[in-house]
């Protein structure tokens, strides 16, 4: 159990930038800047890219909720700054 | 039964739920008006959220748009649902720290500053505002053509019933009926795409049956559609985009950073009853969304194909004698020469549903080299292919005309389906449109009551005079919004790209510095929305008039139309955001830091520890 308001902080800061890299790269990355690229790919009857902005980043986004909701918890309670 | 009276049928039933479920959420004190009593369950709050943002403009006009456009339309579902992530991670859970009821009280506090709330008011006012001019008039235009009433009266209809459970209801009448909305609507955009996708693919879920084959055939749905849209002289369907990659980039950008910033769903996240249920919420609200935001791409392909199919024979799809489209899985790995006579439908034998919409004037036909066939295909291509062959074929021009907003609404009729679908669609219409005016009427009232009424004017007011307060100016919001539904001022396209762009410009980077920034202090906050605001309203009323009136352009003061690194208009909202963040930045570097009791409070917004019930203290 650690208790400083700081590191709690330079926790929540880390995780942010992680699921923000991820939110960047499936959406802007993959579904507009590299999609031209990545629609040489076929994913079923998608070509990869096209899928990326129509389908694959809305269920990545949905995902990244959830994981960030569930690494907060954890690190509300590794700060013991979590609500009783 | 016929189609009219079981369209009676459902939307009565649909309305009767609406209304017993605000007689019985009825709201006692001030915090149930406004925030529910902060007892709502996070998936029930995710599932009214969803309700609140899928408007009419998601559930009517977004497929269609996504057909026209191809592969650019995802700008629209990328930008819609990836502000969810910006806000349950950078906004949601410290504002449901904060614990207090609307977005401008949080700025106004955070920046120790009545300016700074005021200001935050406008930009709510305007946004909410002319926002909700086009939900309105979705209202009317549902009802005349499923009611065969007039427009002007389904206006009237839709004012009532939104008064009734607004206001008496308030934020905990409004939560619930949300929820039975979204049901509503779900269903109704979910059933005649799961029958189409079975038609054209055999695969019961839209979302795979946009990736499948044909059914019978070798032949993906998207390479189909691709082939015969290319020939015809169209773009292609999987990689055509409106302007250049970057205004692509930026567009989708203001759409993410604008759906964070918008009030009427920030406020839905101070409903819930702790910090852990606000992260949560988020993601349950993009779950349900997501279940017609991953349906509408595979709804606006299936249409496309089945729309060029029913006027081009050679594509493969075929009339029964029942008048239903099925495939000729032989025909279509032919294909067939799209421009030989015989391919062209001819007129005389067009469906019932073409009929049908050709009386509302949303879908027209013109015979221009007197056939009596119908040539659908597009005639300002620049693809010499295309042209040649039309020229060699005798085609005159484009023959048919169709409004984009037809493709969901004329969908089950394309498709055949039983008269209780098409009914049950115009219900889910009308439950997009009248679930957000809800929610926005709900954060027009909270500004005006809350933070005007009683944080500026009269401090002391009663907790239910400032109900009455707020009951009367939901009352005089929904008349305003009501008389601008009547009258739209025409330019109800532009103004929802103004709203976005207000809340990405002012709104949301004023709010995300309020948390993020400790040391951000209130002259760098009112000067970054005030700059913010201002460069967006600069560029938008330099394409479209100042305050879009016509003929007040100044393109040539810009340098020519999308003249900032060819951005459109509606793209502009996050350049604006990124200009308030420098402004703000550069002013606070300047001025005095904020006084300690601020900083102590934004220390105290950011841990969830000690998270109380919202309440209205100022």
């Amino acid at each position: 159990m650690e208790n400083n308001s700081s590191g709690y902080w330079q926790a929540v800061l880390g995780l942010l930038t992680k699921i923000l890299i991820i939110w960047f790269l499936v959406s802007f990355g993959a579904g507009i800047l590299f999609a031209p690229a990545l629609n040489s790919i076929s994913l079923g009857g998608y070509p990869l890219g096209f899928w990326f902005a129509h389908q694959g980043s809305i269920y990545i986004f949905i995902v990244l909720i959830f994981w960030y909701a569930k690494k907060m918890g954890d690190i509300d309670r590794q700060f013991d700054v979590h609500e009783e | 039964m016929d189609l009219q009276t079981i369209t009676y049928l459902v939307v009565g039933a649909s309305f009767a739920l609406y209304i017993g479920i605000a007689i019985w959420a009825r709201a006692g004190s001030t915090s149930e008006f406004y925030a529910a009593g902060g007892s709502v369950h996070p998936i029930t709050n995710g599932m009214a959220t969803a309700a609140d943002w899928m408007s009419a403009a998601s559930f009517i006009s977004m497929a269609g748009l996504i057909a026209n456009m191809g592969y650019g339309g995802g700008l629209f579902l990328m930008g819609w649902t990836g502000g969810y992530v910006l806000l349950a991670m950078l906004l949601a859970p410290y504002l449901r720290k904060f614990g207090k009821f609307t977005v401008p009280q949080f700025i106004g506090d955070r920046f120790y500053s009545k300016t700074a709330s005021t200001v935050a008011v406008v930009c709510l006012l305007t946004a909410s505002l002319t926002y909700i001019i086009g939900q309105m008039t979705g209202v009317g235009v549902a009802f005349s053509r499923f009611l065969g009433v007039s427009s002007d009266t389904g206006i009237y209809i839709g004012m009532g019933i939104v008064f009734l459970y607004a206001v008496f209801g308030g934020m905990k009448g409004i939560t619930y009926t949300q929820v039975a909305q979204y049901i509503v609507l779900i269903a109704a955009y979910l059933v005649p795409a799961i029958f189409i996708s079975l038609q054209l693919t055999g695969n019961p879920l839209p979302q795979l049956g946009l990736g499948s084959q044909i059914s019978g055939t070798e032949t993906s749905l998207l390479s189909k559609l691709d082939l015969v849209v290319k020939d015809l002289g169209f773009d292609q369907y999987t990689t055509s985009m409106p302007g250049s990659m970057l205004n692509m980039f930026m567009y989708t950008l203001s759409l993410m950073i604008g759906t964070a910033g918008l009030p009427h769903v920030i406020m839905r996240f101070f409903t819930v009853p702790t910090v852990k249920d606000a992260r949560s919420s988020a993601g349950w609200a993009l779950i349900f969304i997501a279940l017609l935001y991953t349906t509408a791409p595979a709804v606006a392909a299936m249409a496309k194909l089945n729309l060029h199919a029913t006027v081009n024979q050679a594509v493969g799809l075929e009339t029964t004698a029942s008048g239903n489209l099925v495939v000729n899985p032989e025909k279509v790995k032919a294909n067939a020469d799209l421009y030989a006579t015989e391919s062209s439908l001819q007129y005389e034998q067009r469906p019932e549903w073409m009929k049908r919409w050709e009386k509302t004037g949303l879908l027209k036909f013109e015979d221009k080299n007197g056939d009596g066939r119908i040539q659908y295909y597009n005639d300002k291509t620049k693809n010499a292919d295309a042209k040649a062959k039309a020229e060699a074929a005798g085609w005159k021009g484009n023959e048919l005309t169709v409004n984009a907003d037809i493709m969901v609404m004329a969908n089950p009729e394309i498709a055949l389906l039983p008269n209780w679908v098409i009914a049950l669609v115009a219900a889910g219409g009308l439950a997009a449109a009248l679930s957000t005016a809800a929610g926005l009427l709900m954060a027009i009232s909270s500004a005006v009551s809350h933070d005007l009424v009683k944080g500026v004017f009269n401090p002391n007011i009663s907790d239910k005079n400032e109900l009455l307060a707020g009951k009367i100016s939901m009352a005089v919001a929904i008349v305003i919004a009501g008389w601008l539904g009547l009258n739209p001022p025409g330019f109800a396209a532009g103004t929802v790209a103004l709203a976005f762009g207000i809340a990405a410009s002012s709104l949301f980077p004023a709010i995300m510095m309020g948390i993020f920034s400790k040391k951000m202090n209130k002259e760098g906050a009112i000067a970054g929305m005030l700059a913010g605001l201002f460069v967006t309203l600069f560029y938008v009323f330099a394409h479209k008039g100042l305050f879009f009136i016509k003929g007040t352009e100044y393109l040539d003061l810009i340098g020519g139309a999308n003249s900032f690194f060819g951005i459109t208009p509606e793209a502009f909202g996050a350049v604006g955001a990124i200009f308030n963040f420098i402004v703000a930045f550069a002013v606070d570097k300047v001025t005095k830091e904020p006084p300690e009791h601020i900083q102590h409070m934004v220390e105290s917004v950011r841990i969830p520890r000690g998270s109380k019930l919202v309440d209205g203290a100022h």
